[in-house]
């Protein structure tokens, strides 16, 4: 029997631990970085000093920009806190179960970047359209591969809303070595990578404008939209680790009815899992360079070669 | 060996199989290439030890042992010699551009899983049903084949061939007789060879193993 006070429960859980722990991901993964390169690096919590140093500041904006430019943050900000209340992360209740599913998951988060492209196509410089248009043709070439693997992974289940999908793993862990699993995890990597403008699709620490892409697109940005667009890709990145790792390892997850003991465990092994996911990504991100922008369609094909045999593999060997 | 680790076990087996099938098409180091070509040499000898052991049937997990010693030990060491003594590294200017070959694969894997359907209606085992991951490899290998420049890319494109005609004929029979095998591992082995002793033979000859730059013959 599911309450409505463990829902609300579970629910601020997740956004609790998205909205804290995001900018630590962020600051984990550098640290990472800092160590495997020989630095010593700034330390975890720097992230949340450079929110709090930008947050401070007097808000600014560019002449000449107008409201979309002023919205894009905050519908940036505003669809990643809904995905974190509608995703499965520590348990597979959602008041929003109904309409929860991957196609409504993946929507919210290309609104994100849309409003962001609109955002830096308003200030009409040369790098907000480039940076703009650049991940449009990313996210144009992301989509395919995401609504095959969404296919794949819900051809068993028989449904695309994500609690069912995670529970059914949970239930029979031998499907996660299939390889319509496999494939999809692979796929889905990749698509995460694209999405939240990695190594080696694009480089977050990049001070060259002619190799940016999401940063070109918000260079116009200061003070505390800046802030607002900082922590929105950082809790992209920690919201769709989080999804891949409660689609392909939802091991420790609560399941329906779980009491409070059982959120406060799958809280933790979420933070385990993520951090492992998270110096994982960096740790790959040191022994590898930047794809060249015409090479990044290649790897995009290719992710969605995987996605299309995890679905046919779901029917070849079903 | 239960049915329950049988099935799994074995789409594992074939899903190896695949993926490195078309992650040659991806990759332009040769050096990697030839790894993949051996990880599938790899993938499928456990897909006929597996058989082997599922049906009790040592001949055939010998067959398997041995199809893994040549196709994921002695060929790939074959090339690697090769390709150390060319010193050409890399897959410069496929006729096909590799996001385009991908897609291509795509389009043959669903054109394999088509074609498949008859077979796999004549008796649907789960053997059977993975059918179409051989026929996807073959169709990928052939097109490996017809749009890559470097001689060595081309073995690798016919022996993807030969993996993908093996793997169908353990896959659509219960095991196939030892000599039948030996016969058709041996001729594989002298094709390699033989292709071996071409290249090298080209390489003395032309300087390079680019195949469209041999467009008349000398004497």
């Amino acid at each position: 029997m599911i309450t409505p006070v463990q829902v609300a429960v579970q629910i601020t859980v997740q956004i609790v631990l998205v909205v804290a722990g995001a900018p630590l991901l962020t600051g984990m993964m550098r640290q990472v970085r800092a160590r495997l390169e020989g630095r010593a690096g700034a330390g975890v919590l720097q992230p949340w000093r450079d929110l709090r140093k930008l947050a401070r500041k007097e808000p600014i904006t560019p002449q000449g920009t107008g409201w979309v430019f002023r919205l894009a943050p905050l519908v940036a900000a505003a669809t990643v806190l809904v995905v974190a209340a509608v995703v499965p992360l520590t348990g597979t209740t959602s008041p929003l179960a109904g309409v929860g599913d991957l196609f409504a998951v993946v929507a919210l988060l290309a609104l994100g970047s849309v409003a962001l492209a609109l955002g830096g196509l308003d200030t009409g410089t040369a790098f907000g359209g480039m940076g703009a248009s650049r991940e449009m043709t990313v996210l144009a070439l992301v989509e395919p591969t995401i609504l095959m693997s969404i296919f794949a992974l819900s051809v068993r289940v028989g449904s695309t809303n994500l609690g069912a999908i995670v529970t059914r793993t949970a239930e029979d862990p031998l499907d996660v070595v299939s390889p319509v699993s496999l494939f999809a995890a692979a796929a889905l990597a990749i698509v995460t990578i694209a999405e939240t403008g990695r190594i080696p699709m694009d480089n977050p620490a990049t001070h060259l404008e002619l190799t940016m892409i999401h940063e070109a697109m918000v260079l116009e940005y200061a003070g505390p939209d800046l802030a607002l667009i900082e922590w929105a890709s950082a809790a992209r990145l920690g919201v769709l680790l989080g999804l891949l790792a409660s689609l392909f390892a939802p091991w420790g997850i609560a399941g329906v009815g779980a009491g409070l003991a059982a959120v406060a465990l799958a809280a933790l092994i979420l933070v385990i899992k993520v951090a492992v996911l998270g110096a994982l990504l960096a740790a790959g991100e040191v022994f590898m360079a930047k794809l060249r922008l015409f090479r990044v369609p290649e790897l995009l094909a290719g992710s969605f070669l995987m996605a299309l045999l995890a679905v046919s593999a779901s029917f070849f060997l079903g | 060996m239960s049915e329950g680790l049988y099935v799994p076990l074995l789409d594992l087996g074939c899903g190896a199989f695949l993926l490195a099938g078309v992650l040659v098409l991806w990759r332009r180091d040769l050096m990697a290439i030839v790894g993949l070509f051996a990880l599938q040499g790899m993938a499928l000898a456990a897909v006929v030890v597996l058989l082997g052991v599922h049906q009790a049937d040592a001949e055939l997990i010998a067959v398997g042992v041995g199809v893994g010693v040549l196709r994921a030990g002695l060929l790939p060491y074959l090339m690697r010699r090769a390709l150390a003594a060319s010193g050409e590294g890399r897959e410069t200017q496929p006729l096909v551009n590799v996001a385009t070959s991908l897609l291509v694969a795509a389009a043959l894997a669903m054109l394999a899983y088509a074609v498949a359907q008859p077979l796999i209606r004549l008796s649907p085992t789960p053997a059977t049903q993975a059918v179409p991951v051989a026929l996807t490899v073959l169709l990928v290998g052939f097109f490996v084949l017809v749009t890559r420049r470097r001689a060595l890319s081309q073995v690798v494109g016919f022996l993807l061939i030969d993996n993908a005609i093996t793997a169908t004929a353990f896959l659509t029979t219960s095991g196939v007789p030892l000599v039948v095998e030996l016969g058709v591992s041996l001729d594989v082995l002298l094709a390699a060879l033989v292709l071996q002793v071409l290249t090298t033979r080209m390489r003395a000859a032309f300087g390079g193993t680019d195949l469209d730059e041999l467009r008349e013959l000398h004497d």
